[in-house]
């Protein structure tokens, strides 16, 4: 049984469309990557299945924790969910953290709210998760604000805090973004390192292929609002189907082989207020026809856990030249 | 912190230097005290001597420098008419004065912090809206049209409170309330939209993301936030409890501070008028530093700040 699926999914916003239904599942464990340009839905998906988003989002469908419906939940339920089964770490690392608040008091209040710890129970573990995160000097640092951490540091301590309710989940919203390429190496690496320790799953929202490759199992290509590709990272990244997924990679640069320009998919997102009737991505696709038009293609099976949503989906990586 | 409180206090005595030269000017500049306490009618030889007592026929240079020393040596000087030192003149009116402020600005935190803590939790619903029109009108009318309105209302229609006059604590009710709303009105503004600003920010969503309760992230992580813009307004509203009821005490014919001013003005009073300005400027001084030193205790990051 997967540990969360999502059917269905909707947002609006002031009546325009943020997420055209969506439905995946995370299993228990596993590492997926969602990845799409900004505006795609990656975050809303998430912040819509924990709750998060302000009252005025219209959401539709259903979102399952281990079989138990979140979406209108109480927010008790929601509350015990949120950190404790399902933790989630942002973009911007240094103003996640509350400004006025001393980083131990901050994890120390998600260890209260998830495991019952108090004192000095709380102030060990909160020590120990720091030291786990790779903060030096651990025990002193609980005492530090969180302006006295760089970028790296500060994410370092919200996936402290992430961990702290020993969530089955973890969602990382663009974690890396914000921070330099080495930091983000040894962020990802500290990722990769803590799943392999505590089996939790991860969701990697990230609009760069690269990172997702590195860190995850598997791979959902969101576009527009809808998930158009999702496939096993190393079937993605070689026999991609759905004409966008292919635009993504051709937009990647290689090590390897002649310096060549980089490929970049012409056109723009439809707007939200502009959506076509069809496939999203009939605009700026080579394969258009006139089937395109006609209404969303549903995603279908194009190999081994496979599935694209695209009426010509291609089997060959020639379409990559 | 030492270096810190040095070049405070250093603005503090530039900032009533210039208050102190600024009012001599003005009070000098705008009319002969002599003509205006004696009377346009006195005998030119009354005049003159009361001239000369007061060091009046000196050249204004050398009055400023003397009356400049004198305040230095801590003497502010006597009243030109009645002769009492302008400093006991003033004394006995503060009793009156903060009988008046005191309640006012509790009036004004106990309405105004709610309302807009209210309203920014309720954006754009009735509520919302409707603290924010009653925000708008409590700012925009005049303290003294306000004044005249509740006294219109509650003394002359309804006969329920006094009119003016100090004589029981039921005549401080219309001033109390005419000087409170004002501030509350602008203290609900200030608090919402600070408010607004840290619910915006992705702490707040990272506390909710925690499992953190939203009383809680309201309680806990975003009111200590919105504290530090909210309480600079604050600091200047203690800051003026001393000539923050100039008006109002006219209107309700209340015997402080605000009302002495007027008659000293009037009187081109120059020792009492200076001395209650040296006050104001005083308070307005003290207020603003706690304000700096409750930055320091409510922000960390000003904290470190100053250390480092």
């Amino acid at each position: 049984m997967s540990l969360v699926a999502i059917r269905d999914l909707t947002v609006g916003f002031d009546g325009q469309a943020a997420l055209r239904g969506i439905s995946l599942d995370v299993a228990p464990g596993e590492a997926l990557g969602l990845v799409g340009e900004s505006g795609c839905g990656k975050s809303v998906t998430w912040l819509a299945a924990l709750g998060l988003l302000p009252a005025k989002a219209m959401v539709t469908g259903s979102v399952r924790l281990a079989g138990e419906e979140l979406l209108g939940a109480a927010p008790a339920t929601l509350e015990r969910v949120r950190g404790g089964r399902v933790a989630m770490i942002f973009q911007d690392p240094s103003s996640s953290l509350n400004p006025v608040l001393r980083v131990g008091a901050q994890i120390t209040e998600a260890l209260a709210l998830h495991q019952g710890l108090h004192g000095a129970a709380a102030r060990a573990e909160a020590r120990r998760l720091l030291d786990q995160v790779g903060i030096p000097d651990a025990a002193r640092r609980l005492d530090a604000y969180p302006h006295e951490f760089s970028g790296g540091q500060s994410q370092r301590v919200m996936i402290a805090m992430a961990l702290a309710g020993r969530p089955d989940l973890l969602v990382a919203d663009e974690p890396t973004t914000a921070l330099d390429v080495t930091i983000q190496a040894q962020i990802l690496e500290l990722l990769a390192a803590l799943r392999r320790e505590t089996e939790m799953a991860l969701v990697l929202i990230s609009h760069d292929l690269g990172v997702v490759a590195e860190t995850c199992d598997r791979v959902a290509v969101m576009y527009a609002g809808r998930i158009v590709e999702e496939a096993p990272v190393e079937a993605l990244f070689e026999r991609p189907a759905h004409p966008y997924s292919w635009g993504l990679l051709g937009a990647l640069p290689e090590l390897e082989g002649p310096r060549r320009r980089l490929a970049a998919i012409p056109g723009g997102v439809p707007e939200p207020w502009a959506m076509p009737p069809g496939c999203a991505f009939a605009p700026r696709c080579p394969r258009r026809d006139a089937g395109c038009d006609f209404a969303p293609p549903a995603p279908r099976s194009v190999g081994p856990a496979h599935r694209a949503a695209c009426l010509h989906p291609a089997r060959a990586e020639a379409c990559l030249a | 912190m030492l270096r810190f409180f040095t070049i405070r206090l250093l603005r503090a005595a530039v900032t009533l230097t210039m208050v102190v030269t600024f009012a001599f000017l003005v009070l000098i500049a705008s009319g002969d005290p002599a003509d205006i306490i004696m009377g346009s009618d006195a005998p030119p030889e009354a005049i003159e001597a009361f001239r000369q007592a007061w060091g009046l026929d000196r050249p204004i240079w050398v009055q400023y420098l003397s009356y400049f020393s004198a305040i230095l040596s801590g003497d502010l000087g006597r009243s030109m008419r009645d002769g009492r030192d302008a400093i006991v003149l003033v004394a006995e009116r503060i009793p009156a004065t903060l009988a008046l402020t005191l309640p006012a600005l509790a009036l004004k935190l106990a309405l105004g912090i709610p309302a807009g803590i209210y309203a920014a939790l309720h954006r754009n619903s009735m509520a919302d809206r409707a603290v924010m029109v009653l925000a708008v009108a409590g700012f925009t009318i005049p303290s003294f049209v306000l004044g005249l309105l509740l006294v219109l209302v509650f003394a002359v229609q309804l006969g329920w409170l006094p009119s003016g006059g100090q004589e029981s604590w039921r005549h401080a009710i219309l001033p109390v309330i005419t000087l409170g709303i004002g501030g509350a009105a602008v203290l609900a503004r200030f608090t919402r939209s600070a408010m607004l600003e840290v619910l915006g920010q992705p702490y707040i969503r990272t506390a909710s993301a925690k499992g953190v309760a939203w009383r809680a992230v309201v309680s806990h992580h975003a009111l200590p936030n919105a504290a530090i813009p909210t309480v600079t307004i604050i600091g200047f509203m203690v800051g003026s409890l001393l000539a923050g009821a100039v008006v109002v005490e006219s209107v309700f014919s209340w015997p402080g501070v605000g009302r002495l001013l007027v008659t000293a003005v009037a009187n081109r009073d120059l020792a009492v008028v200076q001395c209650i300005l040296l006050l104001v400027a005083a308070t307005m001084i003290t207020a603003n530093l706690v304000v700096d030193l409750l930055y320091g205790l409510l922000d960390p990051r000003l904290r470190s700040g100053k250390e480092g």
